[in-house]
């Protein structure tokens, strides 16, 4: 009662901030277009591509009525898809402590194999689930927003033990947040095992507390001794916490939250990372979450003209992640990103203002965001129709899903993404995969997806590695 | 090797059975007329640690600022290779020490850009584009040389090894980006080829338009340039091995080549960096070796190669908390080749103690690194200087390095 309460004054606001541009309720079926045009573009920006027929399905439900479905996915049956699926692999015995705590150096060793082939087979697995549900599900815009978020809170399979926690990072930091606020999302994202251990804050530790520090490390190494982390370093290459890391502090202000240019210094950075010592991983059987006063560094900061007073504990980092997600840089800097990524590659500044002022206005409710941009007329302006490339992902399942398969063959999909160099859980850095044209095209991209058209859709080879599907 | 006239024959033969117009004839055969100076840009991605690269191991303060990482003096075991009596390589690094010695290979310390940034993203971006601290810079750098400098406009001037086309090397002169050779080739037979070529001649994007254009051009030249290739010299099994193979077949070809492109990724030492082993010695391994293979195979051709490395920012001059190093500032570039007056470490050294640290913290740049570029461009690839203000728009030089033989 009290949440839509909450949520009926979010939406006013909204209307309150949007008046003068539009004074009808977002939604309200006149002010979305349902001619086929309009509606194959929605199709092709909203979903992973249109199926066979689905322009005149979508165009009798009324495309304002598909687009309120899929704004509010829980309605949707996707067990059809669901069952396509192929299980995740178990995770093996192994990562069980008392089992490794028993164990010879040689059966450790065959031990962390295991772990380690664990890892790659889960994230093997996880990247067939995703194209298979990228082509079949119901739910598309959440699939589509899933990879949105994902590729924007990115972590990389291939650093060490990452790839063991991607299939967690997913369903559980981002899959369920990506149609609420994006302060949780942030936080899911900062207490995920995932994001710790790929950008390096699990070992950041307060400089001066280097007593301290050392115990809790031995402490720490003691455990790993004996106990299973899923993948223990040898112990020569073990890394000490001696101090600040300042890894995962830039890249939630550069990329996470403000942008690039959003307004921090260098001692921001440091400020921020202070604030996040001790924010690090359960050396345990899951590598959970864990907030380790003993690295924390309690000194007073001062974060984006904040203080953040002497002597707190986890809630300093709480308090950055308040800090920067209402940052107004943060709500300008996700608009353009989503607008990038659903409207042009040179994001039209209007339609941008329009999606960070809903940002703001709703303190981040990321259904609401979403909402706002795709009833924006702008959204679907001539100018914006097949204005952009298809990035490898989408040209990929947009092909499949035009034949209408009942059925597809994820490992080979997912080897023309690796051959376009955009495979699932495999961007390095953590900027994610670009989403503009000049990224793709380029002269051994276009004769590979001819190649991949001719033989992963070799009945409409011509039509899909052709010019004008490469566009949408 | 393939002659020019078995191209314009076998290339003729092509174009009458595919019915082209003389016009792309003349153009392409304008391609082929063979060798020209070249450029070959690396970019390590991720910012390596230059001060780990080429180690100043003349500074004290460098050994008091990396207890666990720094790479131990020439003459302790496993240290440096001494270059001179203050730098020494990596220890992993030998590989290029006879290009040293034979004084091809020359090292610009203390370089980087004039922008602040510690971004990699940034910095990539402004080191690309050739304009730092401007982002609304459409093109790259060696894209622009390829503008300025362009007699013709076939595609196999500019090509890099890589999936995706490089910022460097993105803008409207034509330019290729490829993984390697043999895989540059539409299948289906000469039936779906041109079927597919009709189609993209009809495109409405300029940019798939253009692009598909120049890709069918140049796979019409590449065809002839003959497969297997066996290089004269072992490349690491590496991406980065295998991309600069792919350039030395090309380059030996002599089908016009003046730019190439590779990138060597990997350089974002946080956590463990490692000194004389560990992540970073892999990384210089793979990459010493590679630009040796490359310079041994590219023989003879190397009296008209330059190979220039670079590399975002440098890395903070103390270590981390971690045993890594986090985001820096000034950085070491590699100038190989036989017009480089090697055996040198050229630019000031501005020293690492605190006050003579950039923003207290990491090594400064005495040396910007478009007068690196520029230096290349106008005394290797002789271009005007009316030409260099066109590719790096909005630059003076402040200096002349004298990198290259006159």
């Amino acid at each position: 009662m009290r949440a839509d309460f909450r949520r009926a004054i979010a939406l006013l606001t909204v209307l309150v901030a949007l008046a003068g541009l539009q004074n009808r309720a977002p939604l309200a079926a006149a002010d979305i277009p349902n001619d086929t045009g309009a509606i194959e573009h929605a199709l092709n920006r909203l979903t992973f591509g249109p199926r066979p027929g689905q322009v005149e399905e979508v165009q009798k439900l009324g495309l304002a009525r598909w687009l309120d479905r899929q704004l509010n996915p829980s309605s949707i049956d996707d067990s059809a898809a669901l069952a396509k699926l192929t299980p995740l692999p178990q995770e093996p015995e192994v990562t069980d402590r008392r089992a490794l705590r028993n164990a010879s150096e040689q059966e450790r060793m065959q031990m962390q194999r295991q772990v380690r082939q664990y890892g790659r087979q889960s994230v093997q697995a996880l990247a067939a689930q995703k194209v298979t549900r990228a082509v079949f599900s119901e739910r598309q815009l959440e699939e589509v927003l899933v990879d949105f978020w994902f590729n924007h809170f990115n972590v990389f399979a291939g650093k060490g033990r990452t790839s063991s926690f991607i299939p967690d990072y997913e369903r559980e930091a981002i899959r369920p947040h990506v149609w609420g606020s994006f302060r949780e999302l942030l936080g899911a994202t900062a207490k995920s095992p995932a994001m710790l251990f790929y950008l390096d804050n699990w070992l950041s530790a307060d400089p001066k507390a280097a007593e301290q520090v050392q115990r809790a490390a031995n402490r720490l190494r003691g455990r790993r001794g004996g106990a299973g982390s899923n993948m223990p370093p040898p112990a020569q290459q073990a890394p000490r916490r001696n101090g600040l890391n300042e890894n995962y502090a830039r890249e939630l202000m550069e990329l996470h939250t403000l942008g690039v240019d959003g307004g921090y210094t260098q001692q921001d950075i440091i400020e921020v990372a202070r604030a996040l010592t001790g924010w690090t991983l359960d050396n345990g059987r899951n590598g959970d979450f864990r907030f380790m006063p003993a690295l924390h560094d309690r000194g007073e900061k001062k974060v984006l003209g904040h203080i953040i007073r002497a002597g707190g504990g986890i809630d300093d980092g709480e308090r950055v992640l308040d800090i920067v997600a209402e940052h107004p840089s943060t709500a300008k800097h996700i608009a353009t990103k989503l607008v990038r990524r659903f409207v042009n590659d040179e994001p039209p500044p209007a339609l941008v203002a329009k999606v960070a002022a809903t940002f703001t206005a709703t303190k981040g409710d990321l259904r609401e965001v979403v909402r706002t941009l795709v009833t924006a007329p702008e959204f679907y302006a001539t100018e914006n129709r097949n204005a952009k490339v298809k990035t490898p992902l989408v040209f990929v399942v947009s092909g499949v899903r035009a034949t209408g398969r009942e059925s597809v063959q994820p490992r080979q999909m997912l080897n023309a993404l690796q051959q376009l160099g955009m495979m699932p859980y495999m961007c390095q850095p953590p900027t994610g995969y670009d989403d503009t044209a000049d990224t793709w095209v380029s002269a051994g991209a276009l004769v590979t997806r001819m190649n991949i058209a001719q033989q992963l859709t070799p009945t409409r080879a011509a039509q899909i590695g052709g010019p004008d599907f490469q566009r949408y | 090797m393939t002659s020019r006239r078995f191209f314009l024959k076998s290339g003729a033969m092509t174009m009458l059975s595919l019915g082209f117009a003389p016009s792309f004839l003349a153009r392409t055969a304008a391609a082929a007329s063979g060798r020209r100076r070249l450029l070959i840009a690396i970019f390590q991605r991720g910012a390596v640690d230059g001060l780990n690269m080429i180690v100043p191991y003349g500074e004290a303060e460098y050994y008091r600022l990396r207890p666990t990482i720094g790479v131990p003096r020439p003459g302790s075991p496993d240290g440096a290779i001494a270059l001179d009596d203050f730098f020494g390589l990596h220890p992993r690094m030998g590989a290029l020490k006879p290009l040293w010695d034979n004084k091809s290979l020359a090292i610009v310390h203390a370089s980087g850009s004039p922008d602040r940034t510690r971004s990699h993203f940034d910095a990539q971006d402004y080191m690309e584009s050739g304009t730092p601290g401007v982002k609304s810079t459409r093109d790259g750098w060696l894209n622009r040389y390829l503008q300025v400098s362009g007699s013709d406009a076939s595609p196999l001037r500019g090509i890099a090894i890589a999936r995706q086309m490089p910022r460097s090397m993105q803008g409207r002169a034509p330019s290729l980006a490829f993984g390697g050779v043999d895989a540059f080739d539409v299948r289906g037979g000469m039936d779906s080829q041109r079927s597919f070529e009709q189609a993209f001649e009809q495109a409405d994007n300029p940019l798939l338009r253009g692009t598909a254009k120049d890709a069918f051009e140049a796979m019409r030249t590449l065809r002839t340039i003959g497969t297997p290739y066996r290089p004269t010299a072992d490349y690491p099994r590496s991406p980065f091995g295998q991309a600069l193979q792919e350039i030395a077949r090309v380059a030996k070809a002599d089908i016009g080549l003046e730019v190439a492109f590779a990138e060597s990724s990997n350089w974002d030492h946080h956590v463990n960096e490692g000194s004389t082993q560990g992540q970073i010695a892999q990384r210089l391994d793979d990459l010493a070796s590679g630009l040796a293979a490359l310079a041994t195979d590219l023989g003879e051709r190397m009296s008209d190669t330059v190979i220039l490395t670079m590399s975002e920012f440098g890395r903070a001059a103390a270590e981390n908390g971690n045993r890594g190093t986090d985001h820096g500032h000034g950085n070491a570039m590699l100038i190989v080749g036989g017009p480089v007056k090697g055996g040198r470490v050229y630019g000031k050294w501005p020293g690492l103690k605190a006050d003579q640290r950039f923003e207290g913290r990491d090594l400064a740049i005495t040396t910007d690194f478009r007068d690196v570029f520029s230096e290349i461009v106008t005394a290797h690839l002789a271009l005007t200087k009316d030409g260099i203000s066109r590719v790096l728009p909005g630059y003076a030089a402040s200096q002349t390095l004298g990198l290259i033989r006159a």
